[in-house]
């Protein structure tokens, strides 16, 4: 089942990160991910790092969610 | 959580709600969702309580564990059954019935059966244990296979001689086309989020253009689910199919090359077999021969039987989305989670799982009162 919470890294070693969720930290891998650096958000699969989260696409959604509400 | 808390919000829930509403039409639309993570949050918010008469969300093969036919399960069985041998698994794998027995139920008899959440503990539990054979269920789609070829290719690499896999994967797009050419209309797909991270959106470029059929990826929160529903609707209504991402702070276009590399090194494509489909060309994933020493098909040879589905159990007609879980006799009956008949009931995303947990299921169906 897919873990749908993006997780922050907050170290890296070699293809390893330690990202955080909620609190809690866990080990990943990175093997998927090579440009992701410490600070961004990332979805996890199975113990791996599947894609970087695209934050400003994020707030994009969120903003058009905002504009929709405004519009009624 | 970031980028959680924000896609929960009541204001814009309801906006897209009345949107919807609005523009649904009187006309019968049949929308599916195809994975499981889907599944359990259109039941866990009560999505289909929010739409309206004329939209039915119906769910179709998204679980893994429940596609994964019977023969294949009693193949892991067999497996934990061979001595010096220790299996590795997912979870959700250990309670699903093979023809005579489950992995929960070996574990029980004392084969050494271990729950892992990732094939690298896979790995591990390999290295301390070199004098015996460590095989890993490899049961998901294209988002889980990219993780079991990584953990073969390190093997490999780092002469983990005795880790091998059963892979007994499946690719998402090939269902799509088997259900397409199916007896039942569906206007429109609610496509897998995190499958499309891996695979992107071109594999599904077929859908609108040979069956006239809307597709939406859609990421997991409540506010992602409304949006694609109200997207793949206006695509219906507008008689302009075609393949939109609203989950684009995961999805990119070209989905991750990277991962989609490691895969094709490791696996290609096999026709397979889905519980409740039967056999769909390509749709599966076998080890290449360059990594034979880790596939155990062959390294032993096991003779299983062909199985037959459980008397009654009708998971089959609910994993392509012919009836609803309540239409099965054995729902909520001799099915329940705990004593699980079929798969679907098992899974923590299986449907029939989703529906016993969350939905009023004693409630008309949507499909009674259009």
């Amino acid at each position: 089942m897919c873990l749908a919470i993006p997780m922050r890294i907050e170290s890296i070693e070699g293809d390893a990160g330690m990202v955080n969720i909620g609190g809690v930290k866990r080990k990943v891998g990175l093997q998927f991910v090579r440009e992701a650096t410490v600070g961004d958000y990332v979805i996890v699969h199975a113990g791996f790092a599947i894609q970087k989260l695209d934050e400003q696409a994020a707030l994009e959604t969120l903003a058009l969610f905002r504009e929709m509400e405004d519009l009624g | 959580m970031k980028y959680v808390e924000e896609f929960r919000r009541s204001g814009p829930v309801k906006n897209l709600t009345e949107r919807i509403h609005r523009s649904a039409g009187s006309d019968p639309l049949i929308f599916m969702e195809v994975c499981g993570t889907h599944t359990m949050a259109i039941a866990r918010y009560g999505i289909r309580e929010l739409l309206p008469a004329s939209v039915e969300l119906i769910s179709g093969p998204g679980c893994p564990v429940c596609v994964t036919p019977q023969q294949e399960i009693d193949r892991a069985v067999a497996l934990a059954r061979l001595p010096e041998t220790i299996v590795t698994t997912f979870g959700d794998m250990m309670k699903v019935p093979g023809s005579a027995s489950s992995l929960e139920f070996e574990h029980g008899r004392g084969a050494d059966i271990r729950i892992v959440t990732s094939t690298l503990d896979a790995l591990v539990i390999a290295g301390k244990n070199p004098d015996r054979n460590v095989v890993f269920i490899g049961v998901g789609f294209e988002t889980t296979a990219p993780t079991v070829a990584a953990a073969i290719k390190m093997a490999k690499e780092r002469h983990i001689h005795n880790f091998s896999v059963l892979s007994a994967h499946k690719l998402v797009p090939p269902a799509l086309k088997a259900l397409s050419e199916g007896p039942l209309k569906i206007d429109g797909f609610l496509c897998p989020g995190h499958v499309s991270a891996i695979i992107g959106i071109h594999p599904y470029e077929f859908l609108p253009e040979q069956y006239h059929t809307a597709c939406v990826i859609s990421g997991f929160e409540p506010l992602d689910i409304l949006e694609s529903l109200h997207l793949l609707i206006r695509q219906v209504r507008d008689n302009a199919p075609g393949i939109e991402n609203q989950y684009k702070r995961a999805v990119r276009k070209n989905g991750n090359p990277v991962a989609r590399q490691w895969m094709d090194d490791v696996f290609s494509p096999c026709d397979s077999v889905w519980r409740g489909i039967g056999m769909i060309p390509d749709s599966g994933l076998k080890i290449r021969p360059q990594y034979a020493g880790h596939d155990i098909l062959q390294r032993v040879h096991l003779e299983v039987e062909p199985a037959e589905e459980p008397a009654g159990c009708r998971c089959g007609e609910v994993l392509r989305g012919v009836i609803r879980p309540p239409e099965c006799p054995l729902f909520g009956k001799s099915c329940l989670p705990e004593t699980p008949v079929g798969a679907c009931m098992v899974s923590g995303e299986g449907t029939c799982a989703a529906y016993y947990r969350y939905q009023s299921w004693n409630a008309p169906l949507v499909s009674e009162t259009v």
